[in-house]
């Protein structure tokens, strides 16, 4: 496969006295010295890396190694201090400004952390905003912006303001923004890291969907070594600035670098990263003071099960009815389904492993409820899901 | 100690620069006549409408301004406030006041917005414009009329200059601080699909910066009105000239009034600005 990006050496020192600091940079002069002595941060220490046409390239790292700096040195919004930013073998860090933002409308677009959609404008002007910079015109950006908006799954939203939507589906509004740019490169800055586990979880499932039809160079920034093993392609692991290990998720898993790596993969190991978050699925969910029986017969019909998860109008988890039970309500002409509510449903909070649950889950008919630290049901385990997960099939990892 | 026998001579400076750029005279002829002409096409035009259609134009444009919050309290108010303006026999100072409040704040806006938009993108500029703000702000009003009448004769035109130096800084602010609030990640995402420094300012920080900058224009307005009785010493005809000469008559009932429809007039112009913000 052809090589898209090629970064090498690449650097970047925020302050003054920037010569010197880069001179002791180049001496191999730690972090501390150097702020020590210049006052200046290192944010990116000598990066070098390439990344394949068609792959996603998982920047990973905690926060201040580095990795957001290094994605925005990609489209130059912060200009490297020292080193080569190669994309067609064109050295970017000596691009000027017009050829600069040439290269950003024709060959790359970014997906933001914390979306960044213009409250401003409806969702269908931001979808096609880096088509409106292109200069095309209404009738064309629209339609491609129509089309991106169909991938992401957000058909029937145009005319809606960002605000009116949820997290998880500002996010795909802007990865349609990303999409519909026709670029080759997508720069996704912790992409999914402000959304709710489940809806992370989907997303990366449609990231990956798209990514089969689509087969874009995407470089994935994350902070989440689960879901930089269930992206990533190649995975590169970054500390105070510089890089410490790239490969695929494989070696990153069996081959670990040094000691830092092996700490990061040490819970990877030792469960499998599973957590109920990554196992649950989505229950039939009924609010028990907005419906009755009847809705809630409907709901199970429509699911295919025989009991159904109820909540209250703060979205809190109270319990479960059965089937049968809300059968012989309807029977008897009666409206509330608390008279048939089961209480004592197994509870667990979405980060706790699955080898914690395993022989619970294997004793209890029961699907486990799945609740965050405010009881709002995320979702239920059920039997099979853990099984199949733990054979490896269908579920996340 | 020789600094208190001898004094500075700044105020001998300040004399000799004004008397120096009096000698630009043919550039001050030009000012005056162009602001002239736009008090007077002001003038011309509420001078020209009758005074049934006035009330028509100001109600209506209050209905569009209101129509989505529904509260009409401000229709029936400027019905009776523009009637007892009228009764009270001052309809054309109550017209004269709004000349010049219009003039200058037509010409606060032109200089003013482009001019915070400067300053937002600019850091030098915005470094030497914030102490030359404050300047404007903080120096008595009555200040600027001295080298105003030199420069401009007497009138309306140094009247409507007072006013601009006066009334602009919120204007240039407020701009410049609505551009400045613009959120980081919507600037990053605006450059990073390859805009433009226009189309990221026209696209992107202006649009978001348009209620903040509301309120800088609605203060100008505000301000601008505010000099009108100042205006008024040097001869800037409105409702400040029957203020100033009910001062001179000691005339409580006369000064009364007058001040009382200033005060209608603010509100009508205070709550139709604010109106658009929204």
């Amino acid at each position: 496969m052809t090589i898209e990006v090629e970064v090498k050496n690449v650097t970047k020192i925020f302050g003054k006295q920037l010569a010197k600091a880069k001179k002791l940079v180049r001496e191999n002069k730690s972090k501390e010295d150097i702020l020590a002595q210049t006052g200046a941060t290192v944010g990116v220490d000598r990066a070098s890396f390439t990344i394949k046409q068609g792959e996603i390239f998982v920047i990973m790292g905690l926060s201040g190694s580095g990795k957001s700096t290094l994605i925005r040195m990609i489209n130059q919004l912060i200009p490297a201090t020292d080193g080569q930013i190669l994309i067609d073998g064109q050295d970017l860090t000596k691009l000027n400004k017009q050829e600069m933002i040439a290269l950003r409308r024709k060959k790359m677009s970014m997906v933001f952390q914390n979306f960044a959609l213009f409250p401003n404008y409806t969702i269908i002007q931001n979808v096609a905003f880096g088509l409106e910079i292109k200069g095309k015109d209404k009738a064309q950006r629209e339609a491609r912006a129509h089309e991106a908006l169909e991938l992401v799954g957000l058909k029937g939203y145009d005319d809606q303001y960002p605000n009116q939507l949820s997290g998880g589906m500002q996010q795909r509004v802007g990865l349609a923004r990303a999409l519909a740019s026709d670029t080759d490169i997508l720069l996704m800055d912790e992409a999914f890291s402000a959304l709710d586990p489940l809806n992370r979880k989907e997303m990366q499932d449609e990231l990956l969907r798209i990514q089969s039809e689509l087969h874009k160079t995407i470089i994935f920034i994350s902070h989440d070594l689960n879901e930089a093993l269930k992206l990533g392609d190649h995975i590169m692991i970054m500390r105070d600035g510089q890089v410490i290990q790239t490969g695929t998720p494989e070696e990153i898993l069996t081959q670990p670098a040094d000691d830092y790596v092996e700490r990061f993969i040490e819970d990877v190991d030792r469960s499998r990263v599973l957590t109920a978050a990554n196992v649950m699925i989505k229950p039939a969910m009924v609010n028990i003071e907005k419906s009755g029986p009847r809705t809630a017969l409907r709901e199970m019909r429509e699911n295919n099960t025989s009991s159904i998860y109820v909540i209250d109008n703060q979205q809190r988890f109270i319990g479960m009815a059965d089937a049968r039970d809300v059968i012989e309500l309807v029977r008897k002409q009666q409206k509330d389904l608390g008279q048939v509510l089961q209480k004592d449903v197994p509870t667990t909070n979405p980060d706790t492993p699955i080898k914690e649950l395993m022989s619970e889950i294997s004793t209890t008919p029961i699907p486990f409820a799945v609740l965050d630290e405010r009881e709002h049901l995320l979702g239920i385990i059920v039997r099979g899901a853990v099984l199949g997960a733990l054979a490896g099939d269908g579920v996340t990892e | 100690m020789d600094i208190l026998i001898a004094k500075l001579p700044v105020a001998d400076w300040i004399n000799d620069f004004v008397k120096w750029l009096s000698g630009f005279t043919g550039f001050f002829n030009g000012v005056t006549n162009f602001i002239g002409a736009i008090a007077n096409m002001f003038q011309w035009v509420f001078d020209l409408i009758p005074i049934w259609l006035f009330f028509v134009l100001i109600l209506g444009l209050t209905f569009y301004v209101k129509r989505n919050d529904k509260k009409w309290g401000l229709l029936i108010f400027e019905l009776l406030g523009l009637l007892f303006i009228w009764n009270m026999g001052y309809w054309r100072d109550m017209t004269q006041t709004l000349t010049l409040v219009l003039t200058s704040c037509l010409i606060v806006y032109v200089i003013g917005i482009p001019l915070g938009i400067w300053m937002a993108k600019t850091q030098w500029v915005n470094m030497v414009m914030q102490p030359v703000l404050d300047f404007m702000q903080t120096m008595p009003a009555f200040v600027y009329l001295i080298p105003a009448v030199a420069f401009f004769g007497i009138g309306t035109v140094p009247g409507v200059i007072a006013s601009v130096i006066f009334a602009m800084p919120p204007t240039v602010r407020m701009t410049n601080l609505g551009i400045r609030q613009v959120p980081v990640d919507l600037i990053e995402a605006a450059d990073s699909y390859g805009s433009t420094s226009w189309q990221k300012l026209f696209k992107v920080q202006l649009p978001l910066a348009q209620s903040t900058m509301m309120a800088g224009i609605n203060q100008s307005l505000m301000l601008a009105l505010s000099m009108v009785v100042i205006a008024s010493m040097i001869g800037t005809l409105g409702l400040g000239t029957q203020v100033y000469f009910a001062v001179g008559r000691n005339d409580a009932g006369a000064g009364f009034t007058a001040g009382l429809s200033i005060v209608i007039l603010a509100i009508i112009l205070d709550r139709i600005t604010q109106s658009l913000k929204k």
